[in-house]
């Protein structure tokens, strides 16, 4: 079987600097199921939006069916017959089956909507690939499965050769999932082409024939799936060379400070995202929670931090019951909160730095009098804060939107442990960010970590976690599946599987 | 029997409800076109009034009432390019726009009144024309209904047929399916390859064009003259209705329906010991009032969820 | 040159908009008037041409002021309350009936006065911010339509209540002498109330920059789930922005009453709070920025007059000229092109600075 797809080179730096691809080149043969696999920030779904046309690539070229071509737009990938299903899908929830199917290409009688044959192709289609939707349903109506089921039509229709699924199970029951699979073989059969991002290891060996490992930018290898085995792939993965250094744990025996207990909560789609977590947090210790994104980890911090409400549970500080406790109320109790996305939550980036610093104390006496701000000490505050933290300002007064990635986050790092924390809830504390701040970032907590708090470490880099934790939870699913104290020696390797939902051990705590 | 309740069960009462809700009834369309393409548009009191200008004015120099209804409706076009142009090429909010165009609205209709009338009140001093008014055959000698349903003007035929094009528009062409999706998920119809501000802009003359027509009902039908800023909040108690109606022709016309109910009660109210200005007040508090429940479930149903 | 366009980028694009707007006017007066010449002379000049023409552009530039700041307020907050309309006018009617119905000394009847308008505005604002607040009732339509209510509301309360019979027209009683704002400049009817309005952009100033509910103000404004996650009450920033908004619209009305006509006369809303908004995207909701724009504006509102008075030219054509101007500003892509041309020629000149050094 011939190539279908080949790319050569491809180079994609994103504005913020981030170097997504660092010359990735690949090839998919024809009527093959190929996977890609790899860490987040591995760079894999970037490499997938720029065959289809969402981003593009600084270098590089396209190859398809032996030709060179120019994707510029996902219409100029569906022209080509190259289709993809997103993680969150592309569907208008709303509207029906078939004209979500139809839309853009919908059959006409006269100046009308042909409904007729907009139902008929839809059916043919369906019929065809064996892919059976209820056409005159609303998309809001349908399970996740049914409207996954509707992306592919939706590629199908448009006759597309080429098919990327992005993390298409990471939404899917294990019921659904195996349905997916099955139909992912039906369209094998039928010639073709699949390309299937996850990181769910025993799925991609359960269904791909070659498997690609990408692994910061770079793709790894490439090989037949009939050759790996999931250890290998989670090594490959995740267990490079390991070129930090562990921050040894503080050896002062610390107390139980914080503690969560039971919390579940339902998202706004009605889907149970946290079942029942519960975890003690200690002084002197940072407690890591690794998990891959999207297992309710967002959630749960904005319980812990007042910012929701969860279905069930108890949130403790020092025995004392604080759940469902206003923000500031929270924050009284000296608990700091890193938030996951700073643009979202850390700052007001029209705002200048001071404002930005001051958010959570201008109304304490040192900052204010009974109504007006008390402007030179936020001032000297916030110069002071600008130069322990060493961010790179013109001035106090300039707006955070002039600032790198990296001081903005030192802005919310520096407004966050300077309140004297007890407790931090650091989420993210360290993405996208460069390895200076980072690396200060690093420091800092854990000068937090010896003066006495207790840190809970959320993030999705595995790395971060074996550098600082002292104890680590993995989170799979909204369930805290492994705990494990951090000793030498531990690596991504033994996390892996947890966090891949191939193991499980409740009650380890 | 209590005179009002005796007045509101005469079917002169179901005449007047129709006779008033046909302005609303085009302006809900109106903004139910935009709202369903995700960008709402709230310079219909402005289009409203602007087309009401110029039927009239074009009617009354030309004697001829196609051209005054094509003006009247070019200009409510004209208005909505205007908006769809600042909002979808300059980026201007639509809202800040809005509030704008319904401002220049008001000032260039006084203005041009005072040039071709010099009044800055009323038309009355030129002779415009009117719509005309219909008998329908065999309805009109069936009582009560006749009475309700036959002799209206011709445009209120039209706003009843419009809830049909409007349902057809939305419901059976591929301009109202990529409508709709470009406002439900715009991602989801460029990622198909729709333009999606070539479809916002269709659907900002649409609102256009039904504004238009409510605009020239009001001094070409409902009254024969154009007076300065006559149309008096009905292009935001249109904001409200089509809300209320979730931007679907059924709930569009309920919604239309209920306001006229609350105007026409207002105008038999008038014959009552009532002071006029209490009557007038109605419609608008009776817009807060609904807007409110409208408001008060939809927070609760989202947080049921 | 390109640094001094880059830094003062705003005020340029302020600048250009209203010059094309009066680009717009000159042409229409144009083409309308008879006499364009004399037209135009009095569009400009007209506000010039005696002591009390001047003193009308300050007369006028204080409500338009107050209305300016009390849209200002929500508007920092990301309120869209353009209620101040009928706040001016419900708060005018009530506290005229307060002021034909009660006699103190005037140290007393003059405060008095205004605090009973702040507070029959505040009334008027807290409606629309606690709807907002507890279940998200879109502001901007239920004060368009409060607009409406306090029309009529005002009307019923003057015609039926306070109405001076032995008036000709549909006015209210004349206010006691001890509730006015007296006129101290010859020949102009510049009142105590202009005084007032100068209190009032420091203490809007003082509010939205050098205080906490200000700070709070402008956060929730700018990024509400930044102000949520800091701690800041949201819930009550959303319904005082729009109360503290309704009391100064208003004083806005009462001092009007007050200060120039002493009675309630009038019978339609006198624009003031649409003005009010107008000045507050010219101004970008700055309150210093913002009254200069509102003598601006009462500036061409007296050309208006003048123009009504002296020539064939309607005094319409200054809201044509206001709305040309806020299409202009709110457009963000307006003159961005040119801006970026101007980026990136700097950065390009910087560049080649800074390379022969590294």
């Amino acid at each position: 079987m011939g190539v279908i797809l080949s790319v050569k080179n491809i180079v994609k730096v994103y504005p913020n600097g981030v170097v997504a691809n660092k010359g990735v080149s690949l090839d998919v043969e024809e009527g093959t199921i190929h996977a890609i696999v790899g860490e987040n920030g591995a760079g894999k779904t970037t490499l997938m939006k720029i065959v289809f046309g969402i981003e593009e690539a600084q270098e590089g070229q396209i190859f398809f069916k032996g030709k060179r071509i120019k994707i510029k737009n996902p219409y100029d990938a569906i022209k080509n017959g190259i289709g993809m299903v997103h993680q969150h899908f592309m569907l208008a929830q709303d509207l029906t089956v078939y004209e979500n199917l139809l839309l853009g290409i919908e059959p006409k009688r006269g100046i009308f909507l042909n409904t007729k044959e907009a139902i008929e192709i839809t059916k043919k289609v369906s019929n065809d690939y064996g892919l059976s939707v209820p056409f005159d349903k609303k998309i809001k109506d349908l399970p996740i499965g049914l409207r996954q089921r509707v992306e592919i039509l939706k590629a199908l229709i448009r006759n597309a050769e080429l098919l990327i699924l992005d993390e298409p199970t990471s939404v899917l029951t294990p019921q659904e999932t195996e349905v997916l699979f099955n139909t992912l073989k039906t369209l094998k059969k039928s010639g073709k082409t699949i390309i299937f991002i996850s990181h769910k290891l025993k799925e991609v060996l359960e269904i791909a024939d070659k498997v690609t490992i990408m692994r910061d930018g770079k793709i790894v290898v490439t090989k037949d799936a009939k050759e790996l085995n999931e250890h290998e792939i989670a090594y490959l993965m995740v267990g490079r060379e390991i070129s930090f250094e562990r921050i040894p744990p503080n050896d002062k025996q610390g107390e139980v400070i914080f503690e969560a207990q039971n919390i579940s909560f339902i998202n706004e789609d009605n889907v149970k995202v946290l079942k029942g977590v519960s975890f003690k947090l200690k002084s002197y210790e940072i407690l890591g929670l690794c998990g891959i994104e999207g297992n309710g980890q967002t959630e749960l911090v904005e319980i812990l931090t007042g910012l929701r409400r969860p279905l069930t549970g108890k949130i403790l500080l020092k025995d004392k019951e604080i759940t469902n406790l206003l923000p500031r109320e929270i924050r009284e109790k000296r608990v700091s909160h890193i938030p996951e996305d700073r643009m979202k939550d850390g700052v007001a980036d029209r705002a200048t730095v001071e404002e930005n610093i001051i958010v959570d104390r201008y109304y304490k006496k040192s900052f204010s009098g009974r109504l007006l701000l008390k402007e030179k000490e936020i001032e000297n505050h916030s110069n002071e804060l600008i130069r322990k933290f060493n961010i790179l300002t013109i001035s106090s007064k300039n707006p955070v939107s002039s600032l790198s990635g990296g001081n903005i986050q030192k802005v919310v790092v520096a407004r966050e442990l300077s309140s004297n924390p007890l407790i931090i809830i650091a989420d993210q504390p360290t993405r996208g960010i460069d390895v200076g701040s980072e690396e200060l970032v690093h420091n800092l907590l854990k000068d937090a970590r010896d003066n006495g708090a207790g840190i809970f470490l959320v993030s999705a880099d595995l790395d971060e976690i074996l550098k600082l934790s002292t104890r680590i939870l993995v989170i799979y699913n909204g369930e805290i599946v492994k705990e494990f104290i951090n000793h030498e020696g531990l690596t991504g390797r033994d996390l892996g599987p947890y966090m891949l939902g191939l193991k499980k051990e409740k009650d380890n705590g | 029997m209590n005179p009002l309740l005796k007045s509101i069960l005469s079917p002169s009462f179901g005449f007047a409800i129709l006779r008033v809700m046909t302005p609303i009834l085009f302006a809900s369309i109106g903004v139910a076109f935009s709202a369903l393409a995700g960008s709402i548009n709230i310079s219909l009191e402005g289009t409203m009034l602007i087309s009401a200008f110029f039927g009239v004015i074009v009617s009354a120099f030309t004697k001829s009432l196609t051209l005054g209804l094509i003006s009247g409706i070019l200009a409510g076009i004209g208005l909505a390019s205007i908006l769809a142009y600042f909002h979808l090429k300059l980026k201007a909010d639509i809202i800040l726009a809005a509030i704008a165009l319904n401002m220049f609205a008001s000032g260039f209709t006084i203005f041009l009144l005072y040039i071709f009338a010099k009044d800055k009140g009323t038309s009355s001093s030129l002779k415009s024309l009117v719509f005309p008014s219909i008998q329908i055959p065999i309805l009109k000698d069936i009582p009560i209904l006749g009475e309700i349903f036959s002799g209206h003007n011709i445009l209120t035929y039209l706003a009843l047929l419009s809830i049909l094009i409007f349902f057809i528009i939305i419901f059976k062409t591929p301009l109202g399916l990529r409508i709709r999706a470009v406002g439900q998920n715009p991602d989801a119809a460029s990622s198909v390859g729709i333009n999606v501000n070539k479809i916002k802009f269709y659907a900002l003359i649409l609102s256009g064009i039904f504004g238009a027509l409510g605009g020239l009902y009001l001094s070409m039908g409902y009254v024969s003259w154009f007076a300065r800023d006559m149309t008096a909040g009905r292009g935001f108690i249109a904001i409200a209705a089509s809300n209320l109606g979730a931007h679907l022709p059924l709930g569009v016309f309920l919604a239309s329906i209920l306001f006229g109910i609350l105007n026409t009660i207002a105008i038999y109210l008038a014959s009552l010991q009532v002071p006029s200005e209490f009557i007038q007040m109605i419609p608008y508090i009776a817009t807060i009032i609904t807007l409110t429940i409208y408001s008060i479930q939809a927070s609760r149903k989202k947080r049921k969820l | 040159m390109d640094k001094y366009i880059l830094k003062y980028f705003n005020l340029i694009r302020t600048i250009i908009a209203i010059l094309i707007g009066v680009f717009i006017c000159i042409l229409i007066i144009f083409i309308i008037s008879k006499d364009p010449q004399n037209g135009l002379r009095y569009f400009f000049l007209g506000p010039f041409s005696s002591a009390g023409r001047i003193g009308n552009v300050i007369e006028m530039a204080s409500p338009i002021i107050l209305c300016g700041l009390a849209i200002s307020i929500p508007f920092q907050a990301e309120q869209f309350n353009v209620g101040a309309e009928g706040a001016l006018f419900i708060a005018a009617a009530v506290t005229t009936g307060f002021g034909v119905s009660t006699s103190f000394p005037k140290i007393i009847h003059i405060p008095l006065m205004v605090l009973v308008a702040g507070g029959v505005g505040a009334i008027w604002g807290f409606i629309p911010g606690i709807l907002k607040a507890k279940w998200k009732a879109n502001e901007l339509v239920i004060t368009l339509m409060m607009n409406y209510v306090a029309l009529y509301l005002s009307l019923y309360i003057i015609n039926f209540h306070f109405r001076d019979k032995k008036a000709g027209f549909l006015v209210s009683y004349q206010l006691p002498k001890t509730a006015w704002f007296d006129q101290f400049i010859k020949n102009t009817r510049i009142h105590y109330g202009v005084l007032l309005t100068i209190v009032f952009i420091i203490l809007v100033y003082i509010l939205l920059y050098k205080t906490k509910l200000g700070y709070e103000i402008r956060m929730t404004g700018m990024n509400i789930n930044f102000a949520k996650y800091g701690g800041i009450n949201t819930f009550k920033v959303i319904v005082l922005s729009q109360v503290i908004g309704g009391f100064i619209a208003g004083i806005a009305g009462i001092s009007e009453v007050m200060g120039i006509h002493r009675r309630f006369n009038w019978q339609g809303t006198p624009g003031y709070g649409w003005d009010g908004v107008v000045v507050a995207i010219i101004g970008r909701n700055h309150p210093i920025l913002l009254a200069f724009a509102s003598i601006f504006i009462a500036y061409l509102r007296v050309s208006g007059q003048v123009l009504n008075l002296m020539t064939d030219v309607p005094s319409e054509i200054v809201t044509i000229f206001e709305s040309i101007i806020i299409l202009l500003i709110t457009a963000e892509a307006f003159l961005t092109q040119w801006k970026y041309k101007i980026t990136l020629r700097e950065a390009e000149k910087r560049e080649v600075k800074i390379e022969p050094a590294s």
